[in-house]
């Protein structure tokens, strides 16, 4: 029997401001704990809130990424729960009115096996702004629960998108590119393991075009690996326990990498009752015309307005384009390197996402701590356009240019890579090839074509593999026919 | 919409309030005279007029993102009942 799977995502960002979205105590990671709990974070008795203003300004930008309403009058709300890393018993979120409105995110859905790549938009909800709780440690302190609120008051945009996935391929496509978006507009650093982006995924399964089906709501995922991971395991959960005639009930799950499983960790009689209302310690948010204005005017151009460019204007294909922004670093390091040779994008792209991501990887490495500058690179590639290196010259500049540094042109000339390209040079090669070896000459003659290469590897090594390998394939075939 | 003393005890726990059945019964009749003034007030016609978020009729002040607050933690854990390596403990929590 067919299903249909139905996704939807909830993902937190945490904004990289410098203090806190309602006080002016420190966000960075990893201090001592409660050394960045100020009066407002532990919510001492008469303290009031604060907007920070980055983090609206983020917000905004997040909304002119997206394509989304930017609400000019937003409204803060309280939700109520009790849990004692929250120690105003409440979290300040927005609710009716948020920030940002609807949006949309284009994604690229990689090939799978059998099936072409595809892309496709994803509906953004909305995006609000909220503040994280604190951190509980449960082990070790003899039977007690540790308390850290230096994370309390931390700026979170929460980003809400439609059921729009309709796979776990999907799914993490979207979350891929969401994490691309937020670094490329520079409003979070996008570091899963310490939490800055951590994503909630909403599954269900239905037949096609039926009803949508009761969904469960994985939590927390912090890495990609893992989300695929939950989503199979989950599905499959579902699936079965449909097919053995049960029923799913709404539920909070979590998942476990150590078994791979998802488990319910809410039951239904505990449901939270949140009790939303507007903060009456805030304001309305109000935001006007010339702020957004102020800020477009800030935006770099956007990954999906690089990749319609490149695909466009300099004739990749739509894989291409989206791999090379997967970061801002790539997209500009592709960029600068494609200032040496305008005309040969491909092969800028191919050196780019081949040898040197290749290269990134095997050393763990970054795209900004890249030993090589697009200029250094870019100059070995116009070597390669005008003929004075081969691809496998290429190849040993480029390792060169990695480990020692230097420039192509210094290095072609310090290894003598030079390529021979002289037409008289090379059919004196081939000439005494020929003289050498009359009776395998005989044999091709009459039609042993497969000698060919025989021939090619001998002149290659007569010209101590410099010779101009389309060159001398040429000279060959014509001296080859007598 | 009349309130039960079901209601009442559900807020209560909501609220992690314990409460006798006495303090309940009490409760009970002062919410639903809270619920009478909130039902004469309904009676008012108010088509046309935009729901307000507060009682104030003003926009959020916005404050520059610059740290301010350096750590107090000595002082505020000072009068914290158990703390240890610099974390407050509470009682084991259990999801």
């Amino acid at each position: 029997m067919q299903w249909e799977i139905v996704i939807g995502l909830e993902i937190h960002a945490q904004l990289s401001t410098k203090t806190k979205i309602f006080s002016g105590a420190s966000t960075a990671f990893g201090a001592e704990p409660n050394t960045q709990a100020d009066a407002v974070s532990i919510a001492l008795p008469g303290v009031l809130p604060v907007l920070n203003k980055g983090a609206v300004e983020r917000a905004i930008k997040f909304g002119l990424a997206t394509g989304a309403h930017i609400a000019p009058r937003s409204v803060f709300a309280r939700k109520n729960y009790f849990y004692p890393d929250l120690p105003k018993g409440y979290q300040i979120s927005q609710m009716d009115l948020p920030v940002v409105g609807k949006g949309e995110l284009t994604i690229h859905v990689p090939a799978v096996g059998k099936e072409q790549p595809y892309e496709k938009v994803v509906r953004l909800t909305r995006a609000h702004l909220e503040e994280d709780a604190g951190k509980s440690l449960h082990e070790d302190f003899h039977g007690m629960t540790g308390i850290d609120l230096n994370r309390a008051g931390t700026p979170l945009l929460e980003i809400v998108s439609e059921p729009d996935m309709r796979s776990a391929a999907e799914a993490i496509a979207y979350a891929k590119s969401l994490h691309t978006l937020v670094r490329w507009i520079g409003i979070c650093d996008g570091n899963m393991q310490e939490g800055s982006f951590r994503c909630d995924v909403n599954v269900s399964v239905r037949r096609p075009g039926g009803e949508l089906g009761t969904r469960r709501e994985i939590k927390n995922l912090n890495s990609f690996k893992f989300m695929q991971q939950a989503i199979d395991y989950e599905v499959q959960w579902q699936i079965d326990t449909l097919e053995n005639g049960g029923k799913i009930q709404q539920a909070t799950v979590l998942f476990n990498p150590d078994t791979g499983e998802t488990r319910s960790m809410r039951s239904k009689e505990e449901a939270h009752d949140y009790r939303y209302f507007p903060d009456p310690d805030l304001l309305p948010l109000e935001i006007g015309k010339e702020w957004i204005e102020q800020l477009r005017a800030t935006m770099p151009e956007l990954p999906r307005s690089k990749q319609l460019r490149y695909v466009n204007e300099l004739g990749l294909s739509a894989y291409d384009a989206a791999t090379l922004t997967a970061s801002r670093e790539m997209a500009d390091f592709f960029e600068a390197t494609l200032q040496a040779v305008p005309k040969d994008a491909k092969a800028c792209a191919n050196w780019i996402m081949g040898e040197v991501s290749a290269q990134l990887n095997r050393d763990n490495l970054e795209m900004p701590q890249c030993p090589i500058t697009p200029q250094q690179l870019g100059g070995m590639l116009s070597r390669i356009v005008d003929g004075t290196i081969s691809n496998s010259g290429a190849k040993e500049v480029f390792r060169t240019m990695w480990s020692e540094g230097g420039a192509a042109d210094e290095i072609i000339e310090a290894k003598g890579l030079k390529q021979v390209s002289d037409a008289g040079a090379l059919e004196a090669m081939v000439d005494e090839i020929i003289a050498a070896n009359a009776d395998k000459v005989a044999e091709y003659r009459s039609g042993k074509d497969k000698l060919f290469g025989f021939f090619v590897g001998l002149a290659m090594k007569a010209s101590k593999g410099k010779a101009n390998p389309a060159q001398m394939n040429e000279i060959l075939k014509k001296k080859l026919a007598g | 919409m009349s309130l039960t003393t079901d209601d009442v005890k559900k807020v209560a726990s909501l609220a992690r309030l314990a409460m006798t059945d006495a303090e309940i019964q009490a409760a009970h009749a002062q919410m639903s005279s809270i619920f009478g003034l909130i039902e004469e007030m309904q009676a008012v016609n108010t088509d046309g007029i935009e729901p307000m978020a507060h009682a104030q009729d003003l926009a959020q002040r916005l404050r520059e993102d610059v740290v301010s607050e350096t750590s107090q933690r000595e002082l505020f854990q000072s009068v914290a009942p158990q703390v240890e390596r610099g974390l407050y403990l509470v009682p084991q929590v259990i999801e």
